[in-house]
């Protein structure tokens, strides 16, 4: 694969560098600051190049249009937007990825094209939700293309749900309930498996039908 | 009408101010508090610091509300971006971005952006210039 990294700060300079290492992917870095050029080129060689990754001019030269990647990890999320739309429309690349400051972004950037994009800021708010030890319900990820999500709620004490079967408890439409873990038990549910206090039940979601599962686990 | 303009530098406060003398209410949005001094004393419109790629920070400058968004700071990236946020997000219906970069300008133009490409402009005026002078 030939993978096309814009922006070479931490993010930008770590990506690549393990790239490199791996030696799987061929990997170009495009770095606007000539000094971090000079250096990062003697540590991995002739796969960083000098320019702004914005301008078409150097996404051609860095032979986008035969990138099957690109990922844009500038420090600014108007420039990782751009980048990959120019990517997109003007290069025909499949895939592009940005990484996003403002975890606002993340719904907008897909809407505006972006394939993934990448949330330090998100990553580490879901990882504060989950060593909440009082939540009972937790959003563990989204999967992108279909809007669903999945999440993880506990069966509290005195949930309205404990002791019905899930054939029995009036979930919404567009719930799945994918396993439950029970003790050391992991079970693959069907309708006639009850759910117990203090039971883990994981579930596909529609993003929109989330709060409407939380409330029914939970009660909340 | 109502008009959200995103950047108070030389033209962006300049259509800010020919707005609001021809009675339009305007907003005007910079990340630089010192722009606002470009703006005549007696400006009626209002003034919202921040970058307008933020949704907050468009709607507290009246967004959701407005007939036209303009993008017109320095940035290529940023105008780009805040021009898509209104029309996709708030539904604006009158956006326009300014965009240096010919290049950028002609794939935004092709995406369904209006926008407005000074370097382009310039340098077309300039040229019928000389063919004037040369004809002359």
């Amino acid at each position: 694969m030939y993978i096309l990294i814009v922006g070479g700060g931490k993010v930008g300079y770590y990506l690549t560098k393990t790239l490199v290492t791996e030696g799987s992917h061929e990997v170009l870095l495009i770095e606007q600051n000539p000094r971090k050029v000079e250096v990062y080129a003697e540590r991995f060689g002739s796969v960083v190049v000098q320019g702004k990754g914005d301008e078409v001019a150097t996404l051609a030269a860095a032979g986008a249009a035969r990138a099957d990647v690109v990922i844009a990890v500038t420090g600014d999320d108007e420039d990782n937007l751009v980048i990959c739309q120019v990517a997109k429309r003007r290069f025909n690349v499949a895939r592009t990825i940005a990484r996003i400051n403002n975890p606002k972004n993340e719904d907008l950037f897909r809407r505006l094209g972006i394939d993934s994009t990448i949330s330090a800021t998100n990553v580490l708010l879901n990882l504060i939700e989950q060593l909440i030890p009082q939540r009972h319900f937790v959003h563990l990820m989204t999967l992108r293309h279909a809007d669903l999500a999945i999440v993880e709620g506990d069966i509290p004490a005195g949930s309205p749900v404990a002791g019905q079967t899930l054939a029995e408890i009036p979930f919404p439409a567009g719930v799945v309930i994918a396993a439950i873990h029970r003790g050391a038990e992991l079970i693959l549910p069907t309708g006639s498996t009850e759910l117990l206090e203090g039971d883990e039940v994981i579930a596909v979601t529609k993003r929109d039908q989330e709060s409407a599962l939380r409330e029914l686990l939970t009660a909340d | 009408m109502n008009v959200v303009i995103m950047g108070c530098g030389r033209v962006g406060s300049r259509v800010a101010t020919l707005l609001d003398d021809e009675g339009h209410q305007v907003s005007v949005i910079d990340t630089n508090q010192a722009a606002f001094s470009r703006l005549p004393a007696d400006f009626r419109g209002g003034t919202i610091l921040g970058t307008g790629i933020d949704e907050d920070v468009l709607r507290s400058a009246g967004i959701e509300e407005a007939d036209a968004f303009l993008s017109l700071t320095e940035g290529d990236n940023r105008n780009i971006m805040a021009a898509q946020v209104a029309r996709e997000v708030f539904g604006v219906r009158e956006v326009v971005a300014r965009i240096y970069d010919p290049a950028r300008e002609e794939i935004y133009r092709g995406l369904g952006l209006d926008t407005i490409c000074p370097t382009r402009l310039i340098g077309d005026l300039v040229r019928e210039k000389l063919a004037a002078a040369v004809e002359r």
